[in-house]
């Protein structure tokens, strides 16, 4: 569908003759069934979960030993051969995008869970074990994984370390950086490293930092230890309904500001509270302009102190309505209606495309007067779904693909909200990365002396730059290519627009 | 106090030092400098470039020059009710911010809630070939780009001259207490594993040789609940004791022997090399004054699976870092040469070939 894909920049022996060969060799390293080239095999790993981005791989790979993923790579590498690894596939940029010329390598056979250390609160875990899984295998020993991407019952945690995920709980608990300790990782050469440790630092550089969120630039993460937190003894969720959305983002602002920190703090407007109500029926109300629901966890007496609190901050800041969940249930079903509030846009609109800025808190208003002010001018509506504790925004556009000119013109929109969210401060992606998608969007957030020093980190894990090229970071001609284009187009289309 | 944006001269001084590829020492307040080996080079001074750049309470995000005092910084935010949650021990009145995330400087709530790297959001930095550079940002989420202001944290300045931290930070918990009891180390290992397991809101766990401290700070209803659960009395003054631990100013440190940093996993039985010992973060990382020599300690330690550093010692000459294996030091040496690529920084400071 999308031609503007950047191959790899090496040269490559693209031929027939050398991909039967290539073929051969990794059928050589690994049993017959693990070694996938009909197009119908391949169907399934044409797209991530942006599927506006389609293209079937050369060949699709399962291997599952280290060993294994080590002499594909050892024979990727001798053949430069690029390498795109993918976990669920459920990644929102396009990172997991298979190259035609290219390997794609899947994790989905790496699942097991190797130690759960109850003692030392840690867990070693494949990078195809699904998010949620560590928790149901932790829950036993009271203890669980704290990211929680709405993803998570179908994400890998090799997937949500190349991507950094974030989940509802971060606020408090962090994103994955925050909760890992080791990886172990095979280079594009084939070599296996160990990055980090199992003690809470490791000699060296912080390698650790730098290779969670790389989107598979840097290296194939072929086994994770990630840290485990004490269940809370209890966690309730308050429902508070406003009307007016500005009022919502200032209550944010006064619960932050009253020392509390909600372990999730999340704001949806009405078109997603219509959309999620619909969908599941979480009991949201369907008139207010805004919702907010703020989790509060710890010891009982904690909670309940807190929920007190929350209430009079929440009725001080103009809520029409505050509600505690009754119990469990509820709590449950508020959350599931947040926790589905993507599909549910997807149930009332042929196509939704989920954008991923994050701002500075107090500039919520203006930047979503702005969103408003650009859904009227492009005739694309808008539903709002905001990790708001952490100014991380998801506005999704509402659109249909199969009118023509529409899905161009919801990039141009998206593009648009991104560079206002790095004109207010903020960053082109909180937690979805960069992938494919964002890629010219970088150029708003960075200078070519940046990006340079982006390459040369890339330089020296993989200096050929065989392992998922063309993804996260523009080269410096694509960006003066974007540059020159998007000054064009903006001069062509919209005269009229405000630019700042 | 006094607030200078000296980002231009100091990137004169490196473009200079690039130049004639003169080695370059990075100093803030010098409190630092018996980290690591000894420093050599010409001294790039970085302790008047300071200032709080940026600081709104409601997000949570505290941006400031390198060389603003870490005391200022600490009672700015304490006038706002809020702190920096990996309390960073000081070694020293001026400490600078820029050293303490250079160092990677993290106290005892950081197994709880943190390390210094955890805090870290955006950087700006100098490079080695003079350029001023600008990574993550003022945000509590940014996945843009590699992670490079995370990097930054525990490199020693061998990556780059830090010009500007942004920072997370939280509120001050409403209460604190801490509660005391005298066992054995293995004891406390056992007890204080346990509590990893517990949903109780700890944030500081030792064992200094005769007793197991545990302090517990939150909501005044968590506390209290809490103190129920814990066994021992309550500590009189304990603000001042964490703050003697941070700091290395409690008496067990007053010491003559070699000073290693031992971090193993927090479980771990304890490890038969003699010495004194005291046990931070919940066992996780221990202090040990020996008269053993390196890697006979390097052995034990890496047996039971941690590493070793020494933090203090008069013959810095000799090995200070648990050595890396060979692709991982010749991985360290690319992203260093891409960084600094005259190696002009902080020479050796960390390992002798970066
Ligand atoms: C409905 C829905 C809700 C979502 N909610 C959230 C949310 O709340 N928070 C959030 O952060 N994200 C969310 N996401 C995005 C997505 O789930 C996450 O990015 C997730 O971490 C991707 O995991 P995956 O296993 O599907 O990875 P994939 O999509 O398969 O891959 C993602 C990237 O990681 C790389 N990769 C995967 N595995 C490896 C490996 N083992 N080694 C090296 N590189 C690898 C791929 O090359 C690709 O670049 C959501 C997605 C959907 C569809």
């Amino acid at each position: 569908m999308h031609t503007h894909f950047e191959a790899a920049g090496v040269a490559l022996p693209y031929s027939h003759e050398n991909n039967t060969i290539l073929i051969r060799s990794l059928q050589n390293l690994l049993p017959k069934e693990s070694v996938l080239t009909d197009a119908e095999d391949l169907h399934p790993f044409e797209c991530d979960g942006l599927s506006v981005y389609r293209q079937l791989p050369l060949v699709v790979v399962l291997p599952e030993t280290m060993e294994q993923v080590q002499s594909i790579m050892r024979l990727c590498h001798a053949q430069r051969i690029p390498v795109v690894a993918r976990g669920a596939g459920t990644g929102l940029s396009g990172g997991a995008l298979p190259l035609a010329d290219g390997v794609l390598l899947s994790l989905a056979k790496f699942k097991r869970i190797l130690n759960i250390d109850p003692r030392n609160a840690m867990a070693t875990v494949q990078p195809g074990v699904r998010n949620l899984a560590i928790s149901e295998a932790a829950a036993i020993y009271g203890l669980y994984y704290a990211p929680d991407p709405s993803s998570q019952i179908a994400c890998t945690i090799g997937g949500n370390v190349a991507e950094n995920s974030g989940g509802v709980h971060c606020l408090k608990y962090g994103l994955t950086v925050h909760n890992i300790l080791m990886l172990k990782v095979v280079t594009m050469e084939g070599e296996l490293l160990t990055i980090g440790a199992e003690t809470l630092d490791s000699a060296g550089y912080d390698l650790l930092a730098l290779m969670t969120g790389s989107e598979g630039l840097l290296g194939i993460i072929v086994e994770v230890t990630v840290k485990l937190l004490a269940k809370p003894e209890r966690a309730q969720v308050v429902l508070a309904a406003f009307d007016d959305v500005m009022k919502a983002g200032e209550a944010v602002g006064a619960i932050i500001s009253a020392g509390i920190i909600p372990a999730g703090l999340e704001m949806m407007d009405k078109l997603a509270i219509q959309a999620a109500e619909d969908f599941v029926h979480a009991g949201y109300p369907r008139d207010a302009e805004a919702i907010l629901l703020c989790e509060l966890d710890g010891t009982n007496a904690e909670v309940s102190e807190h929920i007190m609190t929350i209430r009079k901050i929440l009725t001080g800041s103009g809520a029409t309505e505050v509600r505690t969940a009754a119990d469990e249930a509820e709590r449950q079903l508020f959350w599931k209606g947040r926790k589905s509030a993507f599909p549910a846009v997807g149930r009332i609109s042929p196509d939704y495309y989920c954008i991923d800025g994050t701002i500075p808190r107090h500039q919520l208003p203006h930047v979503l007067r702005r969103i408003g002010e650009m859904s009227a001018e492009y005739g694309l509506p808008v539903a709002n779904v905001f990790h708001a504790g952490d100014g991380n925004l998801h506005p999704l556009i509402l659109f249909d693909a199969n009118k023509p000119g529409e899905l161009a013109r919801t990039e141009e929109f998206s593009r648009r909200i991104l560079q206002l969210c790095v004109e207010v401060g903020g960053t082109i992606t909180g937690e979805h990365g960069v992938g494919i998608e964002k890629i010219d969007s970088m150029c708003f957030q960075f200078q070519s002396a940046e990006l340079s020093q982006f390459h040369s980190v890339k330089a020296a894990f993989d200096p050929h730059g065989l392992l998922n090229p063309g993804k996260a970071v523009p080269t410096l001609h694509r960006c003066a290519e974007f540059g020159a284009m998007h000054v064009h187009h903006g001069q062509l289309c919209h005269p009229e627009l405000e630019r700042f | 106090m006094d607030e200078h944006d000296l980002g231009k001269a100091l990137q004169q001084q490196v473009l200079d030092a690039f130049e004639k590829e003169n080695p370059l020492n990075i100093t803030g307040s010098g409190s630092k400098s018996f980290l690591g080996h000894v420093p050599h080079g010409q001294t790039i001074d970085v302790f008047k470039h300071r200032g709080i750049v940026n600081y709104d309470p409601r997000e949570l995000v505290l941006t400031a020059r390198s060389g603003t005092p870490l005391s200022k910084i600490e009672a700015t935010l304490a006038d706002a009710g809020q702190i920096l949650a990996f309390e960073p021990p000081h070694f020293g009145n001026q400490a600078t911010l820029g050293g303490t995330i250079a160092c990677a400087l993290s106290g005892p709530r950081r197994p709880y809630s943190g390390s210094a790297r955890d805090f870290v959001l955006g950087c700006q930095i100098l490079n080695g070939r003079g350029e001023i550079l600008r990574f993550g940002g003022q945000v509590m989420k940014n996945v843009a780009g590699y992670d490079v202001s995370r990097l930054m944290a525990g490199a020693y300045g061998t990556l780059g001259i830090l010009l500007e931290i942004s920072l997370k930070v939280l509120p001050r918990p409403a209460a604190s207490i801490t509660v005391t009891h005298e066992c054995s180390a293995a004891e406390a290992i056992e007890s204080m594993s346990a509590l990893l397991g517990k949903p109780y809101p700890v944030d500081a766990a030792c064992h200094d040789g005769d007793h197991c401290h545990v302090r517990i700070s939150g909501s005044a209803q968590a506390v209290s609940e809490a103190r129920t659960k814990i066994p021992g009395e309550t500590m009189p003054d304990a603000e001042t004791f964490w703050a003697a631990l941070r700091e290395h100013e409690h008496p067990f440190f007053d010491h003559r022997n070699t000073l290693y940093r031992i971090m193993v996993k927090p479980a771990t039985p304890p490890l038969p090399i003699e010495g004194s010992w005291l046990l931070d973060w919940g066992g996780a990382q221990r202090w040990l004054f020996s008269r053993k020599d390196f890697s006979t300690i390097r052995h034990c330690v890496e047996q039971a699976g941690g590493h070793v550093s020494v933090f203090r010692s008069d013959d810095r000459a000799v090995e200070l870092f648990q050595p890396l294996p060979a692709p991982l030091l010749a991985l360290h040496q690319r992203i260093k040469s891409g960084f600094d690529p005259k190696s002009i920084f902080n020479r050796g400071r960390l390992y002798g070939n970066l």
